[in-house]
């Protein structure tokens, strides 16, 4: 019971730290220094590694496609597959677990650490709300920048698709071919739909993050807590939400 | 101390505290406490450690929600996040709680950035002069985690007077500083009252800077209000646990003392 009480004081907490940032949005303006560093943050610092893992997701889910579809002949279907697969599913997910993991975590531990060392206190006593400073530039940055790491997620993965296509001896499907079957079947909506659930994932992350951070209780013990709660929280709402996100969305 | 004027507003507030309780857990921290502090004095909230003092103090900055009675700066409620807009309000906390992303400078003048109070020029004036105040002035770019404890005390003191508080709140102002430093911090609060006839309410165990710069002074033990009076009120303290706190002795002869001696053997 006190467990289940503790579930839903956490889901209240949140939401209300959604409403009461979005409170400070017409102030954007003034943070914009902010947002900027921010987008900074969790655009630029993240990509090499949303690249790289991206790149080799794309590849080795032609290898398996490959090593499958060859027995029925439906090679040409490859770039079929890749693309929506990381168009629709794998982009939008690995971004928001990268990010979850990269940007979350240490935002965690940041506010972890200001609430613990009462920086927040001497916010919250200098009438700074804590929402408009620390939580509504962040919202607002990732709102902005997931689907761009989104959308090079997915060409890096189509790219490592093309690569492992031409040059694995028992696929050998030419590029022209991979990005023509990749084309054939997919429409604008796929697109906006992994765009949406990219934008859903990262805004909820970071959303837990800051509320996991800013509500850390005690002494410094708290601040490493609080970030493996921020990453498993996160990652546990990821995939929840793929779900009842894709249901909606098909 | 340099000799300028702190930019203090020149309204201040008195506090009324009626009734206040407050538990953590079932647990009760601060039982029935009611004060009255006058405006422009400077009273003390003194006891032992674990009494309940800087929960109390929590309490008159906002930062806490009582469990029973109220709090009240003038006639605003300051948990109240409407009216707390209405009070400037500073407070100097134990362990600074300056921002370690900051350097000195930006941590003056996120105050005043904030809330649009003046062009950048006018904000780098209301900084120095501050930060020359508590002789601060070289340490303008360096970073918090490059300072000393009194240094990061007399920055968190600039800090809350950078933003012209009609209200000025310390938790443990003196306390991990040496001698000196805790000396001259004392100074600092009573000539920032000398200067500006601001509220001011420290809350301490030290018994030196109580004695020192206190109008009033109020003994806080095991979360009640025990005695509250003039510095001349607590020269022969009747209640003994008072008396105790206030001119603590070692005895000696104890034998707890003697207890260790003979374990230690």
């Amino acid at each position: 019971m006190k467990e289940l009480n503790s579930i839903f004081a956490s889901i209240g907490s949140t939401v209300l730290l959604a409403i009461n940032s979005g409170r400070y949005l017409k102030t954007l303006p003034r943070q914009f220094p902010r947002f900027i560093d921010q987008c900074y943050s969790i655009g630029y610092t993240t990509l090499p590694i949303v690249t790289i893992l991206s790149f080799f997701i794309g590849s080795v889910l032609a290898l398996q496609s490959g090593y499958s579809m060859q027995n029925f002949g439906a090679k040409q279907l490859i770039g079929t597959l890749v693309g929506m697969s990381m168009v629709r599913e794998l982009g939008p997910v690995m971004v928001a677990i990268l990010l979850a993991g990269r940007v979350g975590s240490a935002i965690a531990a940041e506010l972890a650490s200001m609430k613990v060392y009462q920086e927040i206190d001497a916010l919250v006593t200098m009438n700074i709300p804590p929402e408009r400073m620390l939580v509504m530039p962040r919202l607002v940055a990732v709102v902005f920048m997931m689907p761009v790491l989104a959308s090079i997620a997915n060409l890096c993965g189509w790219f490592g698709g093309a690569l492992v296509c031409k040059y694995t001896g028992f696929i050998s499907v030419e590029p022209d071919a991979y990005f023509a079957a990749l084309k054939r079947y997919m429409e604008a909506k796929d697109v906006w739909d992994g765009l949406i659930k990219a934008d859903v994932f990262g805004f909820v992350v970071i959303l837990v993050s800051c509320n996991i951070g800013l509500n850390t209780r005690g002494g410094p013990r708290e601040i490493g807590a609080a970030v493996t709660k921020a990453v498993v929280v996160s990652l546990v709402l990821i995939l929840v939400l793929d779900y009842f996100v894709t249901k909606a969305l098909v | 101390m340099a000799g300028t004027t702190a930019p203090f507003a020149k309204k201040t507030f008195g506090v009324t505290i009626e009734k206040l309780c407050k538990s953590f857990a079932r647990v009760p921290v601060l039982k029935d406490v009611s004060l009255e502090v006058k405006p422009g004095e400077i009273f003390v909230i003194m006891g032992p450690s674990g009494s309940g003092k800087s929960v109390l103090l929590r309490h008159i900055a906002g930062l806490e929600l009582p469990t029973s009675g109220r709090v009240r700066i003038g006639d605003f409620d300051p948990s109240d996040p409407a009216t707390r807009q209405q009070i400037r309000l500073a407070m100097v906390f134990q362990a600074g709680a300056l921002f370690n992303s900051l350097t000195v400078y930006d941590n003056l003048a996120l105050y005043l950035r904030e809330h649009r109070l003046g062009s950048e020029g006018q904000i780098r004036e209301r900084v120095m002069h501050a930060l020359q105040i508590l002789s601060l002035e070289k340490a303008a770019l360096q970073f918090p985690a490059a300072l000393s404890g009194g240094m990061k005390k007399r920055v968190a003191i600039a800090r809350a007077l950078v933003t012209g508080p009609q209200l000025l709140l310390y938790d443990e102002p003196t306390s991990e500083l040496d001698p000196v430093m805790s000396a001259t911090i004392t100074e600092v609060i009573a000539a920032l009252r000398d200067q500006t006839s601001v509220t001011t309410i420290v809350v301490s165990h030290d018994r030196d800077l109580a004695l020192s710069i206190a109008d009033r002074m109020a003994i806080i033990i095991d979360g009640r209000i025990r005695a509250t009076g003039v510095i001349a009120d607590f020269a022969h303290p009747a209640d003994p646990d008072i008396a105790n706190f206030l001119k603590p002795t070692i005895d000696l002869k104890n034998p707890r003392f003697k207890q260790l001696e003979n374990d230690h053997e």
